[in-house]
């Protein structure tokens, strides 16, 4: 290798960049305008920021070229010894009984902390909403940038159709899946056949068109203000709440407000499960092998027969099923929806979730979920904070790691021996 | 040329623009009977094939396969994944296309889609774990053990299709293809790139499925060695036209056959003359 | 038809401003093929800049609005162009020849910090600035009292576009960087190969890029009269759609669909509804696209098997 960098050009790339970052934050962070009361902008100076943020960068670069040095020009990936990779497989194969059996016993574990309750909800919803996303992104391998979109309308199919006509949870959530698949295969009917990026903004236009319209259509949505008053789920039939009919009455114990947190845990562990169960079975049935051949090389599946529209048709409406259970659950537990859950945001939120995993990788889906949503949540005393060091987690992550926590792909089918197959080899599809 | 024909292909014309990839070619491939089809590089041979199989729709022409029970089917109006479907035509690529990042014996159990589909009650059936489904299941993979052991790879069944070796993508590409229980085989260039001895497995390799199978062949080969061992019929294209047909003895012996390959490639003319003599 | 005129002229001055941002989308895509969600951000930070140095000279007691908007524009351009460098060179340099989704991943990361950021450093309120260019012409009054007018400021943003455009066309077809930068777009193998510096090209186009946005962040606040840090997401958005309902990749294209969207919002918002204005831009990238799959002025792919 090269000569190692003398301490002279390590000061002098700190000195570089430093200057960058002081011209970069001059105005931005140097200056803060606000509107006057009288509407007039004002401004004053914050040159201590300035000072400390560029110093921030000197020290920060100084740091970075010094462990470098230490680390070798290869990079992060050898910051992970091959000992540790192999004993990580090995872990591997035992991590997700635990983790399943664990999540199982959540509730029994945290019963007393209602904030780790609903935390773990939320994670959970974000694993279903990862997993059902890797149908169409990690197996099929087609962009999809607006996933949201059918969240979305399975969280107002539940509640318009539960608001209106009373019509009760286990009878909607059915629907609320039926009907986001529609509007999957409605969307992916005219456009599937774009490719690439041009699929991507198309599903993004989506996205935003439902979206639009969900705040337009106020007759329909109440618009911006959501809709509010969703019934929340029964247990089968038997409302969990205060009252002479309620669980906690019919099985004489004392009622608590818990008991329908649990019940809430429960019902979206279920979910996510059954997503998982079914995307599990589906690889290793001809559509689900179909997916994957899609993603690897699109013209031999046509010269194999494979009618390659409705195999990505089947792909998309299958992620956007789950997307609507999703929204079901969604619109029951928070009781009340509005436009403002279903932004682009969340899209890239779950698209995130879908790539740190490990394109396909059910397991690395619910642990980027996992660290994705928890870490997200380590951050909330510092509000406007949290979206900056989640964007900048973002960056860093891909570039640590492109290819996602799980970088291999198990084989659905084998004579002898189930060998994982390096990512390097799996493609990611055009479309 | 007499006999029962599998494929006619008559007055086949294929523009890209300016471009003459192919014109007025006119020819047929005899059911089980390996047809070759061969030219220097450039000569429209590949575009042929995408023409065959829907990839390309011809600027003009007709393409017929005739199956066994004497069903016609208008090639040129089918769109790719039907021809594989319903005309029974399977192809290799000039470019080997595996699903890289699935096994060997993956690859195998996707091309048997459509009919491990219908087993699946379109996927119903499956989801539920139908022994009807399972059986078909086990039948499919019979079917590609059986091909990996013909191409000699049936040690490799659970490797990652993208890690096997140039010659090994190129055998599994054909049992591939195979596993669509094709009437007829069309395979790009299945030697480039093959060693002597590969080479020699890969002719013994066709002449067992026309033999043994009884599926008919259309093959683009650059190795003469191949092309007159095999080859039941050969056609010579050159500049998308058709300049000869005839039997291997007559191809080698015409004088504009050695001028194609002569004005081409001075190696390739070699190779004529070499792979003939 | 004075409604309509008048509609027109709105529709091709919003239509400039996304014109501007599309070609940095389209350039980008050309030359590294990744989609910079960041990019509606740079706009949104040049206009940040715009406005803090309009506010510094303004209390410095400069008065003369030609100098003042001189020194805005070139202040703008330089540090946004900055900001477009950094960001090629922390988020995408590494992830070059990564997996296709990581860059993209990235930039929607980088485009979280960009928007975060500006809300942290300048809170989140709009910024209102006084309006700097004010007049205007009365191109036509009808009897019923209609007229059309055509204001200074919308003047200067299309000539603003037009000379940008020549400016910017002359680059690409003429300079030694515009002729490296195709030869990248081609195959950058083979370019590095015949010695052009590839990584320098490649961030010349998010600086070119990012000035451009930085002129549109100007051009829009002059227009407005605001900034806001949420601004560059819906903008960049509409922008992206417009470089894609154009063709991604080619530059023409770019600017044809930025007036094409800013035609159809703008018309859409005076004829129907303006709660509906964003729908119809984003149904009508939905149909032209089912038509024509590489949108008006893209090439169209070739499959080769
Ligand atoms: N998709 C296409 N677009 C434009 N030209 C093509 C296309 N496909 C093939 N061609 C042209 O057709 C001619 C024949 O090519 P090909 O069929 O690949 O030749 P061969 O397989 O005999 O070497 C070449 O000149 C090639 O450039
Ligand atoms: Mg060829």
């Amino acid at each position: 290798m090269k000569a190692k960098p003398g301490i002279p050009s390590i000061l002098k790339t700190a000195f570089i960049n430093a200057l960058v970052a002081l011209v970069l934050f001059s105005l931005m962070v140097g200056i803060r305008t606000e509107a006057g009361a009288s509407g007039q902008l004002t401004y004053w100076t914050r040159f201590g920021e300035l000072a400390s943020l560029v110093g921030a960068v000197f020290g920060g670069s100084i740091v970075i070229e010094l462990l470098r040095q230490w680390i070798g020009p290869t990079g992060a990936e050898n910051l992970v010894p091959p000992a540790v990779k192999s004993g990580m497989s090995f872990i591997g194969r035992y991590l997700a009984p635990a983790l399943l059996i664990f999540t199982l016993l959540v509730p029994v574990i945290f019963y007393d902390q209602r904030y780790i309750l609903d935390l773990a909800i939320l994670v959970l919803t974000y694993v279903m909403l990862g997993w059902g996303l890797n149908v169409v992104v990690g197996l099929a391998g087609l962009l999809d940038l607006g996933y949201v979109a059918f969240y979305a309308v399975g969280a107002y199919s539940y509640a318009l159709l539960a608001t209106n006509f009373g019509w009760s949870f286990w009878v909607c959530l059915p629907l609320a899946g039926i009907l986001a698949a529609f509007w999957g295969v409605l969307l992916g009917f005219p456009v599937l056949r774009l490719r690439g990026d041009y699929l991507a903004i198309v599903t993004l236009a989506f996205g935003e068109i439902i979206r639009l319209v969900i705040i337009n259509w106020q007759d329909l949505t109440g618009g911006p203000n959501g809709v509010s008053g969703i019934p929340r789920p029964s247990f089968f039939g038997i409302p969990l709440d205060n009252s002479d009919d309620g669980l906690a009455a019919k099985l004489d114990i004392e009622y608590s407000p818990t008991h329908r947190i649990v019940f809430l845990f429960y019902l979206i562990l279920a979910l996510a499960l059954l997503t998982n169960w079914a995307t599990i079975r589906l690889r290793r049935l001809p559509i689900g092998r179909a997916w994957e051949a899609l993603r690897e090389d699109e013209v031999a599946c046509r010269a194999l027969g494979i009618n390659t529209t409705t195999t990505k048709l089947t792909a998309f409406a299958t992620g956007a099923m789950f997307g609507g259970f999703a929204g079901a659950f969604f619109a029951t537990r928070q009781g009340f929806i509005s436009p403002e859950s279903f932004t682009f945001q969340e899209s890239a939120l779950v698209l995130a979730i879908v790539v740190l995993g490990g394109m396909g990788s059910q397991l690395g889906v619910a642990l980027a979920a996992l660290a994705m949503i928890g870490g997200f949540e380590l951050f909330r005393g510092l509000e406007t904070y949290r979206m900056l060091v989640f964007g900048m987690a973002m960056v860093l992550i891909m570039i640590w790691r492109p290819r996602g926590l799980i970088g291999h792909r198990a084989p659905t089918v084998y004579l002898t021996k189930a060998k994982a197959i390096s990512s390097d080899l799996v493609k990611e599809g055009h479309g | 040329m007499s006999g029962d024909k599998i494929l006619s292909v008559d007055r086949l014309a294929m523009r890209f623009g300016g471009i003459v990839a192919v014109q007025d070619l006119s020819f047929a491939a005899e059911r089980k009977k390996i047809t070759a089809l061969i030219g220097p590089n450039g000569a429209g041979k590949t575009t042929v094939f995408n023409c065959i199989t829907g990839f390309y729709k011809p600027s003009g022409g007709a393409i017929r396969l005739t199956h066994d029970d004497g069903r016609t089917i208008a090639l040129e109006r089918l769109n790719d994944f039907r021809i594989a479907k319903q005309a029974k035509v399977a192809r290799t690529f000039q470019n080997i296309r595996l699903f890289p990042g699935m096994t060997a014996l993956e690859n195998l159990m996707v091309a048997q889609h459509n009919a491990l589909m219908r087993a699946s009650g379109f996927t119903f059936l499956g989801l539920i774990g139908a022994p009807g489904y399972r059986d078909a299941e086990k039948r499919a993979i019979d079917l590609a053990t059986d091909w990996l052991r013909r191409v000699n790879l049936l040690d490799r069944a659970d490797d990652a299709a993208g890690n096997f070796a140039y010659g090994d993508q190129r055998r599994l590409e054909i049992a591939r293809a195979m596993c669509t229980e094709p009437a007829l085989l069309c395979l790009d260039e299945p030697a480039a790139g093959l060693n002597a001895r590969e080479s020699a497995a890969l002719s013994a390799l066709l002449l067992s499925i026309r033999d043994e199978l009884g599926t008919s062949i259309l093959l683009i080969e650059h190795d003469m060695s191949v092309v007159m061992e095999i080859s039941d019929h050969i056609v010579v294209m050159d500049h998308g036209v058709k300049i000869a047909e005839g039997t291997p003895r007559e191809v080698r012996d015409d004088p504009k056959v050695i001028a194609a390959y002569l004005g081409a490639d001075e190696e390739e003319a070699a190779a004529v003359m070499e792979g003939g003599s | 038809m004075d409604y309509f005129t008048q509609q027109l002229i709105n529709g091709l001055v919003l239509g400039s401003i996304y014109g501007l941002i599309a070609i940095g989308y389209t350039m980008v895509y050309g030359i590294v093929g990744m989609i910079n969600f960041a990019h509606g951000d740079v706009f949104m930070i040049g206009g940040f800049i715009a406005l803090i140095t309009f506010l510094i000279l303004i209390s410095f007691g400069l008065t003369a609005i030609p100098l003042i908007l001189l020194v805005v524009l070139l202040v703008s351009m330089a540090i946004t162009a900055l900001y477009g460098w950094t960001i090629e060179r922390i988020a995408y340099r590494p992830l070059r020849h990564s997996f296709r989704l990581a860059p993209m991943l990235s930039a929607i990361g980088m485009s979280f910090v960009l928007t975060n950021y500006s809300q942290v450093a300048q809170g989140a309120r709009v910024k209102p600035i006084p309006p700097f260019i004010t007049g205007g012409y009365t191109l036509h009054e009808s009897t019923d009292g209609f007229v059309i007018q055509l204001s200074n400021i919308q003047i200067m943003v299309v000539v603003t576009t037009v000379v940008l455009l020549a400016l910017f066309t002359w680059l690409v077809s003429r300079t030694r960087l515009g002729r490296d930068m195709r030869a990248c777009e081609q195959d950058q193998t083979m370019a590095a190969l015949l010695g052009v510096d590839v990584d320098r090209t490649i961030s010349m186009t998010f600086v070119i890029g990012a000035a451009l946005a930085a002129v549109a962040g100007l051009m829009y606040l002059l227009y407005y009269g605001t900034v806001d840090f949420f601004m560059g997401f819906v903008a960049g958005i509409k922008a992206f759609t417009a470089a894609v309902l154009g063709g991604i990749g080619s530059l023409p294209g770019a600017m044809l669909g930025g007036l094409a969207i800013g035609l159809i919002e703008t018309f859409w918002s005076a004829y129907f509804s303006v709660g509906y204005k964003d729908v119809a831009a984003f149904s009508i990238l939905i149909v032209v696209l089912i038509f024509m799959p590489t949108g008006l002025l893209g090439r169209p792919e070739v499959e080769k098997v």
